[in-house]
């Protein structure tokens, strides 16, 4: 079973890797994939998603092979269609990171084995979204009704794009908190209001009162065309002690990683901050996601 | 102006006025079709002031070829000549799917790099790319 986009998902199917991605944590099952081989192939930079991938097939008595851009036969101009065809025969599933959108949906119509798709361009980052889901159903024990506040750059963030559509599907209520410029596309929100009846909120100043769950992603300067305003817009963008007075006690604050200067260092130790544990799921949720990939 | 009827071949009727071009391009009629092809543009129409009208001779365009000239110019229709005689005639209406002959808006879709566009039609008359998964109104496609 291919892994491509949260779209191809059904509600039933997130739950079962949820729930199995919570035993495996729990130590209560180990995923029945010991044996097989899975293929990373990264063609843009990574580290959690990447690492976790190699752990969670280690540790779940897989071996891994990767491939590096760097030195391979890209290099000499090979394809990205003849790789992942090559790639195939040495492995039983392959996780594929690629800048263009439709990459890993291309690479899954043209093999026969499992692709999960590690991040595709701007379009889709399933298994993040995975890990946010169990994230916010651990810390909060739930996900249906709960405020989920969207924080950053949300036109061009693709975790965004697909937390939002699971959101939706979970029947949360979402805070959009964006500068002006860097909003989410209005089509796909509209979409999300008609498809799951989403309430969503759009605000354009940092403003946390009513969350339960605040989800911040980086506000990248290189978007901006006046630097001036790239400045002026990060530092308000940051977030600080001082913006948190407000929110509730047992707020959730979550982070896809890498954060650069968008949460104040001093956040870092507050009980809030899950950010660092949001990373460290990564291994049981994606150890759900091989066993999906692998035996369906 | 005076056109001469078909003995075999298919009429589109009521396109919308100035996308016979694209018509012809959606039906892959080229310079090199072999037979007499009629363009009649800005036609008066009661029910659009002006339409469009292409005659091609020799070729029986399928439902599903045709169906694609409701991208451009939904409310064509459709004749279908044989033996002089109108043997079908239809209303086009939008395809469930568009394989291969849009191109993908989206700059960064991995289409761009000559894999085969798929779009797939969604609630509404919005059109949804198999790829990168961006959404575009029908006549965005073509």
């Amino acid at each position: 079973m291919d892994v491509i986009s949260i779209r191809d998902m059904e509600k039933k199917d997130i739950e079962g890797i949820l729930d199995s991605a919570e035993a495996i944590h729990a130590g209560k099952k180990k995923p029945g994939i010991s044996g097989k081989v899975l293929a990373t192939l990264f063609f843009e930079a990574s580290t959690r998603t990447k690492l976790s991938f190699q752990s969670a097939a280690l540790r779940s008595g897989m071996e891994y092979i990767d491939f590096l851009p760097e030195t391979s036969s890209l290099k000499k101009g090979e394809s990205f269609e003849d790789t992942v065809k090559t790639v195939e025969g040495y492995a039983d599933a392959l996780v594929i990171r690629h800048p263009k959108e439709g990459s890993a949906r291309l690479a899954a119509d043209i093999l026969g084995k499992p692709v999960i798709n590690g991040g595709d361009g701007g379009n889709q980052h399933p298994t993040q979204t995975l890990i946010d889901l169990y994230s916010i159903r651990k810390s909060k024990g739930r996900i249906k009704g709960l405020n989920v506040t969207l924080f950053g750059d949300l036109k061009h963030a693709r975790t965004m794009r697909s937390l939002a559509y699971a959101l939706g599907m979970f029947e949360a209520k979402v805070t959009l908190v964006s500068p002006k410029g860097l909003e989410m596309d209005q089509t796909y929100v509209k979409e999300l209001e008609e498809r799951f009846k989403l309430q969503v909120s759009v605000k354009t100043e940092p403003e946390f009162s009513e969350a339960d769950v605040l989800y911040v992603c980086r506000i990248q300067q290189e978007r901006f065309a006046d630097p001036l305003e790239a400045k002026r817009v990060t530092e308000r963008f940051m977030i600080k002690k001082a913006d948190l007075k407000g929110a509730k006690d047992d707020l959730v604050i979550l982070h896809p990683l890498p954060k650069i200067n968008e949460i104040e260092n001093s956040i870092d130790t507050m009980k809030q901050a899950k950010y660092f544990e949001q990373a460290h799921n990564g291994v049981p949720v994606r150890q759900a996601i091989l066993e999906y990939a692998l035996t369906r | 102006m005076q056109v001469d009827q078909i003995e075999m071949g298919t009429v589109v009727d009521h396109i919308k006025a100035g996308k016979a071009g694209k018509v012809m391009k959606l039906l892959e009629i080229g310079e090199n079709y072999p037979h007499r092809v009629a363009i009649v543009l800005n036609v008066p129409s009661k029910k659009t002031k002006t339409k469009d009208i292409v005659k091609i001779e020799g070729k029986l365009v399928s439902e599903e070829s045709a169906n694609l000239i409701a991208l451009v110019s939904p409310g064509a229709s459709v004749n279908i000549i044989r033996n002089s005689k109108i043997e079908k005639k239809f209303v086009v209406s939008l395809p469930k799917e568009v394989s291969g002959i849009a191109k993908c808006a989206n700059p960064n879709c991995i289409t761009g790099e000559g894999a085969k566009t798929l779009f797939r039609k969604e609630d509404g008359e919005r059109y949804r790319c198999h790829f990168c998964e961006r959404l575009f109104k029908a006549e965005e496609l073509v």
